[in-house]
C-alpha cells in the first residue's frame, strides 16, 4: 500500500543525507522524496512516498522520527489529503499534430511553457493519476523528455477550520 | 588566528573572547568530564594545546579504535558519557568500528574529531575525510560545526543526546579554524534541539494493562536487555521480579542486571543461552521484555519465538517495538520510571508448577563441561577465576571466550560484564578493560579474551602499562578463531578455512610491553597462575593453552527455533 509521509525537518546541512541514508541502510524503498522550504525558515518539509505493508511503513515512520533533526512525522494514510505532482514534459509535435495535442493539453489543464518547430513543452500538475494519464495519452506522439517533482501533500483543512 | 575565523565581538571586549578550543575544554569540564581518551594530530593541535593544562585526565591509546573502545568501556563501567577525541581523516576513520560498536549496544559516547580548515573542505585536502558522511549511520547524531558561535551549544547538545533516551554515540566534527576562532564566551548557551524529545514515564493505561496480564499469567518470563542497565533500573527490576514472583532471563548485555545466584535467575537466553531460559521462553504464556530488542541471536527463528505467549515490551525506543516480533502490549518510556510504576500494581503469585518445571530444566541442563581430560578446559579457567575472584569487572573478546565468560562467570550486580554484543567486535576486550579500569580504579578488571580477539588490539597493553592500570588478561588460547572454527566443524565438514593463525608467545609479548606475562599449559597450574595474576600489581597477561577444539553448548543453530538446541545430549552425558 502507498503511504504519503510528511516529515518536518530542521533546515540544516546533512539532514537529507541522513534521511536518505536511513532508507538505504534499512532497505526501505522510496517511491519519491520531495524537499522544500516551509513557512518557517528554520524548517523544511520532506514529503516521502513509500510503498509497503503496515509493519514496514510503521518502521519507516518510527525510524524517521528517531533522526535527531527530524521534528515531526505524519503518515497521511486514511486521511483526506490534497496530493499533487508537478511535471514538465516535452512532446514531439509536428505541425499536423499540434491541434490535437493542444486540445489534450487543454483537457488536462496543462500549460504550454516552451515551443519549437517539432516539440512542445508542457507544465502540468495534479494528482499522480492525472499525470500518469497525461503521459499515456502523449505517448503515441512521442515523448522526448519528462521531469517530475514527486508528490507533495497536505491534509484537507476544512475540519480544523470548523 | 586563522583568516576565516568569525568574531562576533567588537575589539573593545577582546578580553572576554574565548577561542573555540577553550570553549570545547570549558564545555567538557562543565559536562563533568574527568577522563577522556584520544590521539593527537595536525588539525587538533589547538585543542590539545588547551588540554595541556586542563584538569582532564587524558589517556592516549595506540590506535584510535582502541581509544574509542576505552571510552566505551569507561562509559559502561561508570554509567557516565565516554569521550574520545581524534584528528581528521585517518584518525576519524579509525573511530568507525568503535562508534558502530557503541551504537549497536546503546553506549553513551561523545567523539570529537578535528577537520581540515573550513575553506579546504571538499578539496581532498591532506588528511581530509567526510567524517560526518562516514559516521552518520554509526552514530545517534553527528554534525560539523562551522561557526565558533555554535560550538558551545553543540557540545552541550552532544552530551545531552548521547546520554538521554536510548543512549548512543554522538560525533562533533570541528574544523581547525573553528578551534582557533574567537567568540564571546556566553554567546552559545542554549541547546537548540526542536526534533529531539526524551521520553520519560510510560502510558499509565498501558502499565495497568501490563500489570493485569502479569497478575493473570501462569507461566511468565521476564526477558531483560541492556536497557535495564542503561536506565540504572536493576533495583526496580529486582523489586518487580520479587513482588510478582517472576523468573528472569537476561541477554548478554544485561548480565548482572539481576542476581544470577538467585533461583529465579534463568541466566542468559539465546543462541548460546541456557537450555532452561530457552525452554522457558518457548513455553511461557507471558513474556515481559524490558529494555531488550529481540535480536536475532536472542530469538532464533522469529516465527516460532515464544509461540504460546503474549508479549509486553517496555522500551524507550519506539522503533524497537514490533520491529522483529509482534508486541501485544507496548509501553514506551524509561525502564526505571515504568518499572517503579508497574511494581505498584503487580501481585504475588506462587506459580508452583511453572517454577517446578523451571527447576527441573535447571537441574537437567546446567551449563556443564567435561573436565576429566588432562588438557585445560577454557570453562575451567573461568570457573576457577570466578571461585578466586567473584565480583570482578569482566570484559571479553568476541566468540567462544565471550560465550563461556557469559555462561560460567556469575554476575550479581550491573556494570560488571562489559562485552561487545550487537556488533560483535573482536579486539574489544582489552581496550574496554582499560577504560573500565580508568573508571573504577579500585576494582579488579579482567579481560577474558580469545587469542584472535587479543591479537587485534594487543598493542593497547602498553597503554595500560604506561598509565599504571593493573588490568588482567586471561587469554583462552585455543590457537583458533574458535567460534568460527566451531561453525566450520558443525556446518562446513571440518574444513578449517583460515581459522588457524600462528600466534606469538603472549607472555613474551606482555613482558616486552612492560606487563607481566605468564604461560599456563598444565591443568594443575591453573589455580596458581590465577592467584599469581590476581596478586600482581601490574597489568598481567596469562596465556592459557586450552583444548583447541572445545565447543560452546548448547547452541541454537542459525535459523532454528530456540527450543531446537544442539548439544543437549552432550550436556546430559556429562551429568
Amino acid at each position: 500500500m502507498k503511504h504519503i509521509i510528511s516529515a518536518l525537518v530542521e533546515n540544516k546541512p546533512g539532514v537529507l543525507a541522513h534521511v536518505a541514508g536511513m532508507f538505504a541502510a534499512r532497505a526501505f524503498n522510496i517511491d519519491s522524496l520531495v524537499v522544500g522550504r516551509t513557512e518557517d525558515a528554520g524548517l523544511s518539509r520532506m514529503t516521502i512516498v513509500v510503498v509497503g505493508d503496515d509493519k514496514v511503513v510503521e518502521q519507516v515512520r518510527k525510524q524517521l522520527a528517531k533522526i535527531v533533526p527530524v521534528v515531526k512525522v505524519q503518515d497521511f494514510v486514511g486521511r483526506p489529503v490534497v496530493a499533487r505532482d508537478l511535471m514538465l514534459i516535452a512532446i514531439s509535435a509536428p505541425s499536423e499534430k499540434r491541434a490535437e495535442i493542444f486540445s489534450l493539453i487543454e483537457m488536462f489543464k496543462g500549460k504550454v511553457v516552451d515551443i519549437g518547430l517539432k516539440f512542445v513543452m508542457v507544465e502540468i500538475s495534479g494528482p499522480e493519476e492525472k499525470i500518469e494519464a497525461f503521459i499515456n495519452v502523449c505517448r503515441p506522439y512521442g515523448i522526448k523528455s519528462v521531469a517530475r517533482t514527486g508528490t507533495i501533500a497536505m491534509p484537507r483543512q476544512a475540519k480544523t477550520e470548523a | 588566528m586563522s583568516s576565516t575565523s568569525r568574531s562576533s565581538a567588537t575589539p573593545a571586549d577582546q578580553s572576554s573572547l574565548k577561542t573555540g578550543a577553550q570553549i570545547i575544554v570549558d564545555a567538557l569540564i562543565e559536562q563533568g568530564v574527568e577522563t577522556m581518551f584520544g590521539y593527537i594530530g595536525g588539525v587538533v593541535l589547538p585543542l590539545f594545546d588547551r588540554l595541556y593544562d586542563s584538569p582532564i585526565n587524558f589517556i592516549v591509546p595506540r590506535h584510535e579504535q582502541g581509544g574509542c573502545h576505552m571510552a566505551d568501556g569507561y562509559a559502561r563501567a561508570s554509567g557516565k558519557v565516554g569521550v574520545v577525541v581524534t584528528t581528521s581523516g585517518p584518525g576519524a576513520c579509525n573511530l568507525v568500528t568503535g562508534l558502530a560498536n557503541a551504537m549497536m549496544d546503546s553506549v553513551p559516547l561523545v567523539a570529537l574529531t578535528g577537520q581540515v580548515r573550513t575553506e579546504l573542505i571538499g578539496n581532498d585536502a591532506f588528511q581530509e575525510a567526510d567524517t560526518t558522511g562516514i559516521t552518520r549511520p554509526v552514530t545517534k547524531y553527528n554534525c560539523i560545526v562551522k561557526d565558533v558561535n555554535d560550538l558551545g551549544h553543540t557540545i552541550r547538545e552532544a552530551f545531552h543526546i548521547a546520554s538521554t533516551g536510548r543512549p548512543g554515540p554522538v560525533l562533533v566534527d570541528i574544523p581547525v579554524d573553528v578551534e582557533v576562532a574567537k567568540c564571546r564566551a556566553d554567546a552559545s548557551a542554549d541547546m537548540k534541539l526542536p526534533g529531539y524529545k526524551v521520553r520519560t514515564g510510560g502510558h499509565s493505561r498501558q502499565i495497568l494493562t501490563a500489570a493485569k496480564e502479569i497478575n493473570k499469567s501462569q507461566r511468565p518470563v521476564l526477558y531483560v536487555g541492556g536497557g535495564v542497565i542503561a536506565a540504572n533500573a536493576s533495583e526496580q527490576l529486582r523489586t518487580l521480579a520479587e513482588k510478582a514472583h517472576l523468573p528472569v532471563t537476561m541477554t548478554l548485555l544485561a548480565l548482572g542486571s539481576y542476581d544470577q545466584n538467585k533461583d529465579e535467575s534463568l541466566d542468559m537466553l539465546g543462541m548460546h543461552g541456557s537450555a532452561y531460559a530457552n525452554y522457558a521462553v518457548q513455553e511461557c504464556d507471558l513474556l515481559i521484555a524490558v529494555g531488550a530488542r529481540f535480536d536475532d541471536r536472542v530469538t532464533g527463528k522469529v516465527k516460532t519465538f515464544a509461540p504460546k505467549s503474549k508479549i509486553i515490551h517496555i522500551d524507550i525506543d519506539p522503533s524497537s517495538i514490533s520491529k522483529n516480533v509482534h508486541v501485544d502490549i507496548p509501553v514506551v518510556g524509561d525502564a526505571k520510571a515504568i518499572l517503579s510504576e508497574l511494581v505498584k500494581y503487580v501481585e504475588y503469585r506462587e506459580r508452583k508448577n511453572w517454577f517446578k518445571k523451571i527447576a527441573d530444566w535447571k537441574r537437567k541442563f546446567p551449563f556443564r563441561y567435561d573436565n576429566n581430560s588432562s588438557v585445560i578446559k577454557p570453562q575451567y579457567v573461568i570457573e576457577e577465576l570466578y571461585r578466586q575472584q567473584p565480583g570482578a569487572i569482566i570484559t571479553t573478546g568476541v566468540g567462544q571466550n565471550q560465550m563461556w565468560a557469559a555462561q560460567f562467570y556469575k554476575f550479581s550486580t550491573p556494570r560488571r560484564f562489559i562485552s561487545s554484543g550487537g556488533l560483535g567486535t573482536m579486539g574489544f576486550g582489552l581496550p574496554a578493560a582499560i577504560g573500565a579500569q580508568v573508571a573504577m580504579p579500585s576494582e579488579t578488571v579482567i579481560d577474558i579474551d580469545g587469542d584472535h580477539s587479543f591479537n587485534m588490539t594487543m598493542t593497547e597493553l602498553r597503554t595500560a602499562v604506561e598509565n599504571e592500570l593493573p588490568i588482567k588478561v586471561c587469554i583462552l588460547n585455543n590457537d583458533y578463531m574458535g567460534m568460527v572454527r566451531q561453525w566450520q566443524q558443525l556446518f562446513y565438514n571440518k574444513r578449517y578455512s583460515k581459522t588457524h593463525l600462528s600466534n606469538p608467545d603472549y607472555a613474551v609479548v606482555a613482558e616486552a610491553l612492560g606487563a607481566v606475562g605468564i604461560t599456563v599449559d598444565k591443568k594443575q597450574d591453573v589455580p596458581g597462575a590465577i592467584k599469581k595474576m590476581l596478586d600482581t600489581k601490574k597489568p598481567c597477561v596469562v596465556d592459557f593453552r586450552v583444548e583447541p577444539e572445545e565447543n560452546v553448548w548448547p547452541m541454537v543453530p542459525a535459523g532454528a527455533s530456540l527450543n531446537e538446541m544442539d548439544g543437549l545430549d552432550i550436556l546430559e552425558s556429562m551429568a
